[in-house]
């Protein structure tokens, strides 16, 4: 079934941003901001990191190195550097929404938004969703669940919520679990192989190269992955 | 450290975060979507969130690293077999995985 129709979109949207997304944000974002207020940070200062940084990796670098009293180039560049990934992201998922005629500042916009979380669920969906809805559905998922990671950075601030400790550590293994299970769904042989790669070469590169793990990870794998592709579409009758 | 210094932190967070976003619409208003070089680096995006995924599972540097690896890796196998018994239900998966590993957790150790 192909979705089409503006508050058809924006439904399905919101119910799939709400049917679990939404909450894992809720509940990650509140260990962030319970770290910030350890790091000194002020409230307010969390709200708008989680709302203009939006990529986790970057804002736990800034956090723990502000934390260690490093000066400002060197948390500055390692928060950068943890959220180096958004550039293949947005360069592989912009295209995806099939918008015909799209203006800089709009993509800039649409860019900003991104997040793992919607990178993945939207490749995901939008397979179901008519092209010229694809836009609407990002922009509602992801406005949606960016909503829900600042409301979790406040909660988490004021220490609102007391979970017991085995509690909270189901609550962060949430999140890994859902992107595994998202992307063992995803089909196309160069994206599969692309992801055992990238799995195999993280595991050595973390212990060699730690603070770039994650971009050798990208290159190495997801060059592997798509070389190794050429050869599975050869095979492959359709 | 001073306010202003923070939030100075802050904003030069979100600008450096940017910078990689901004490249990522130069470099697709260059491209063509069709071609090898979009196919290349979309493997690249798909080898770096799954490398991201298996480090906070396997290599976790968060609250998990106190819990055992085989613990972890069971809470993923009972997450699967849920999903896919249930009718490839995400909640089922996600539920029945944090429960597990929580529990074991308490239990275990």
């Amino acid at each position: 079934m192909v979705v089409s129709g503006n508050a058809e979109v924006m439904r399905k949207a919101l119910l799939d941003a709400l049917s679990l997304p939404a909450f894992i944000l809720l509940f990650t974002m509140m260990g962030f901001g319970s770290l910030a207020r350890g790091a000194g940070f002020g409230a307010e200062m969390a709200a708008v990191a989680s709302l203009l940084v939006w990529g986790l990796p970057g804002q736990l670098a800034m956090v723990e190195l502000t934390a260690t009293g490093q000066g400002f180039i060197a948390i500055v560049f390692a928060c950068s550097l943890a959220n180096a990934r958004f550039l293949p992201m947005v360069v592989s998922f912009v295209p995806a929404m099939s918008r015909s005629r799209s203006k800089v500042p709009g993509m800039l916009l649409d860019a900003q938004l991104l997040s793992i979380n919607s990178w993945a669920v939207c490749l995901r969906e939008f397979p179901h969703i008519e092209p010229e809805f694809r836009h609407r559905y990002y922009v509602t998922f992801a406005g949606s669940i960016l909503a829900a990671a600042v409301a979790g950075t406040l909660l988490g601030y004021h220490g609102a919520v007391l979970l017991p400790a085995a509690l909270v550590l189901g609550l962060i293994f949430v999140s890994p679990l859902f992107f595994a299970l998202v992307l063992a769904a995803v089909s196309g042989c160069a994206e599969r192989l692309s992801m055992i790669l990238g799995c195999a070469t993280i595991s050595i590169a973390h212990y060699l190269f730690p603070s770039v793990d994650l971009l050798i990870t990208g290159v190495i794998g997801g060059s592997l992955g798509f070389a190794a592709g050429k050869f599975c579409k050869a095979g492959d009758a359709s | 450290m001073q306010a202003d210094s923070l939030w100075l932190i802050v904003l030069g967070c979100a600008a450096a975060t940017f910078i990689w976003r901004a490249l990522g619409v130069a470099v697709v208003k260059r491209i063509d979507a069709h071609g090898a070089f979009f196919q290349w680096i979309t493997c690249v995006s798909y080898a770096m969130v799954a490398g991201l995924v298996f480090r906070m599972i396997i290599l976790p540097e968060s609250e998990l690293a106190a819990v055992s690896l085989s613990i972890r890796i069971a809470a993923v196998v009972i997450a699967f077999a849920a999903y896919y018994l249930l009718k490839r239900r995400l909640v089922a998966g996600v539920l029945a995985g944090g429960v597990s590993l929580s529990l074991m957790a308490s239990f275990i150790g």
